[in-house]
């Protein structure tokens, strides 16, 4: 992790200050117990499901790739409760804990990943391929920064209907030397789409460092596009809140786009096929663990509020647990798709027949 | 019935579905001030302003994948591709989200977006502004891939295509702009997936699509007067959805072949459509399927040899000879 972050090109948007209380800004401080304690719940609940899923993995019940979003849950629950209806979503394949943040239920989210048709994506599109429109999320894309120009594209869109909208479009730091990624910045500044591009820092792109793999500060190069943007840490939900709520309202109401790098951390290896120790120590892993956990950051500020209690602490994370293993059995229970499955999806005609308009044949074999 | 250009039967199409459906929006290198750099979108940015005809950057992944994007929320963008030679820039927001996008999400979404510009060789650009990616195109499942020959066909598909719910990949050729056809004045469409017999024959079948069905019907004029050949002449005008069917009833009719595409090769729709003809027509051929296809390199640039690298009509008369021996 590299130093902190000193400026914005637009600071009426801003970026904390660091040791700000930000528990005190007003996106935060307008929080009730219930709200404050429905966050809490949910980045436990984003743990519980992918250490579950991760012992499924080990069970061989999860083929593929398993990218874990253990230690980053504050950024996708602080980012995607600001939502609004018009608000979107798009990510990359670390996708689980922004799923479970839009609400989409474990359920769905395991059986896609043991490959049954009860799965979000019908077992189609696994692990890096959640999807759930109707919740305002685009997925779940595999290749690193291609869903960025999506991102811009929804913002397009949301702009063109003139709706008070705007898209999180989120992106590992892995993501930003990608071209596809700068063609989107370039677009969303040119036109002020309202869009906010959110680099989740979590230090490593796959087993490459930060220092290893990108020149200068991340966010700041928003800069070169005049664009406005703004650093933060990650594991502090209260601080992931109070940076991108003006940033977000920002988009909502003037239709100006923004680069915001979240700093975080993941415990687990880029994927679980990673065996994790060529590229870092276990000590600063378990320095993070120790002094940053976001679950526990958030547990005891609100034990500190007396929002929580030890026995509301123990409750929730025992339902979390039950919700997952729940959701293992439902997704051993659940049928897997057919053969004849693999060729629907393919086409909306193909979907559609009493709708389809075209002739000839869309399949070859 | 009027005579169109080809470039103002597609500017009539693109016209027609802007007036008819708000959300069109055209957007592409200088389509808007500058009116197309084949003049296709001429005089669209003062009819429909700069909301619905957008100049990008020249910045093909952004805002192809910009559009692609946007037709999930319902827009239904078309892009020009100044050459569908930069579509290699774009190509995995092309083929890895436009093609699987609905697949991954279990069929929650739709994509209905058209992507269109010229692919083809012949106009002495080169290698890079020479390729005609339809084979490649339609080697992935979730696109649609379509290759007008005449103005008509373009205007009616191009129509189709804005209304299709798939992602349409729409390759057009500059060689054929300026070419005048009729068009009628009254709205009409025409489906994707239906082949065309341009002209009827009884002694051969030649299949092909794109400006390669131009220079087919020349050939088929020169086999009759010079060697008394009957050529039938079927216009695919579909790569992806395949009219196969009509290709069928014409080798059941004349059970010879000749596959005409301005295509390399190996692994081009000539090689699937032999295979589909072979397979499905064995019965019905009195000898080899034959093929024409571009001369196997880059495209040369040299402009005489160029025209020889390609198919023409003299090349297919050539190998229309030789597959009725």
């Amino acid at each position: 992790m590299s130093k902190k972050p000193s400026a914005t090109a637009d600071s009426s948007a801003g970026t904390p200050a660091p040791g700000k209380d930000h528990a005190g800004a007003a996106v935060n401080a307008s929080l009730s117990a219930e709200q404050r304690i429905a966050l809490y719940r949910t980045m436990v609940r984003i743990r519980r499901f992918e250490e579950r899923s991760l012992r499924a993995y080990q069970a061989k019940k999860i083929g593929g790739f398993l990218h874990l979003y253990i230690g980053q849950e504050a950024v996708a629950v602080g980012c995607c409760s600001l939502m609004g209806k018009d608000d979107h979503v798009i990510t990359a394949y670390r996708d689980h804990g922004h799923a479970i943040a839009v609400g989409m239920e474990m359920n769905p989210l395991m059986a896609e990943l043991y490959g049954k048709a009860t799965g979000c994506s019908k077992g189609k599109g696994g692990s890096m391929h959640f999807f759930d429109p109707a919740r305002n999320y685009w997925g779940g894309h595999g290749i690193v920064g291609g869903q960025v120009p999506l991102g811009a594209g929804l913002a397009y869109a949301i702009k063109y209907k003139g709706l008070k909208g705007a898209c999180m479009t989120f992106m590992g730091d892995g993501a930003v030397n990608q071209g596809a990624v700068h063609e989107a910045y370039n677009l969303a500044a040119l036109w002020d789409l309202p869009v906010i591009f959110v680099i989740e820092n979590n230090g490593y792109s796959m087993g490459t460092s930060q220092a290893r793999s990108s020149a200068g500060d991340l966010a700041r190069r928003a800069e070169a596009y005049g664009m406005a943007w703004g650093v933060c840490d990650g594991h502090d939900i209260y601080e992931v809140r109070a940076c991108m709520g003006p940033f977000l309202e920002k988009a909502r109401t003037s239709s100006k786009p923004a680069v915001v790098e979240v700093r975080t951390y993941r415990y687990r290896g880029h994927s679980v096929a990673d065996p994790d120790n060529t590229y870092r120590a276990k000590a600063e892993i378990e320095e993070y663990r120790r002094t940053k956990d976001p679950i526990q950051v958030f547990q005891n500020q609100l034990l500190g509020e007396k929002v929580l209690d030890a026995a509301l602490v123990e409750k929730i994370d025992g339902e979390a647990r039950a919700e997952a293993d729940v959701s293992a059995d439902f997704a051993e229970a659940s049928p897997l798709p057919t053969v004849a499955d693999i060729q629907k999806d393919v086409y909306w005609e193909a979907d559609n027949p009493s709708q389809r308009k075209s002739g000839g044949r869309l399949f070859f074999n | 019935m009027p005579l169109l250009q080809y470039r103002e039967a597609i500017r009539q199409a693109l016209a027609e579905e802007l007036a008819k459906d708000p959300n069109v929006v055209v957007l592409g290198e200088e389509v808007a001030q500058f009116h197309g750099a084949y003049k296709v979108t001429e005089g669209l940015l003062e009819k429909f302003g700069p909301k619905r005809i957008v100049d990008t950057p020249i910045s093909e992944a952004g805002f192809i994948g910009m559009g692609l994007g946007a037709s999930m929320l319902g827009l239904r963008p078309v892009i020009e591709l100044m050459f569908w030679s930069f579509y290699s820039v774009a190509f995995d927001q092309i083929l890895n989200n436009a093609a699987n996008v609905r697949y991954m999400s279990g069929g929650q979404i739709a994509c209905p977006i058209v992507i269109r510009g010229p692919a083809n060789g012949g106009t002495n650009v080169g290698a890079t502004h020479s390729h005609t990616p339809e084979n490649v195109l339609a080697n992935h499942p979730g696109v649609k891939v379509v290759v007008p020959s005449t103005p008509y066909d373009a205007k009616g598909l191009l129509k189709s295509a804005i209304r299709d719910n798939d992602p349409v990949m729409f390759l057009e050729n500059t060689m054929l702009y300026g070419d005048k056809g009729e068009v009628p004045a009254d709205e009409y469409l025409i489906p994707l997936g239906k082949a065309d017999v341009k002209r009827e024959g009884k002694d051969l079948s030649i299949i092909t699509y794109g400006r390669a069905a131009i220079q087919s019907l020349a050939a088929a004029k020169l086999l009759e007067q010079e060697h008394g050949v009957s050529a039938e002449v079927v216009d695919l005008r579909s790569i992806r959805p395949l009219d196969i069917d009509t290709v069928l009833a014409s080798v059941a009719k004349t059970h010879r072949v000749l596959i005409v595409e301005e295509q390399k090769p190996f692994c081009g729709v000539g090689a699937q459509l032999a295979y589909m003809i072979q397979s499905e027509a064995f019965d019905e051929l009195d000898g080899p399927i034959a093929r024409l296809s571009t001369v196997d390199a880059p495209a040369i640039y040299s402009p005489p040899i160029e025209a020889e690298q390609l198919p023409n009509a003299q090349r297919i008369v050539k190998a229309a000879i030789e597959a009725l021996d």
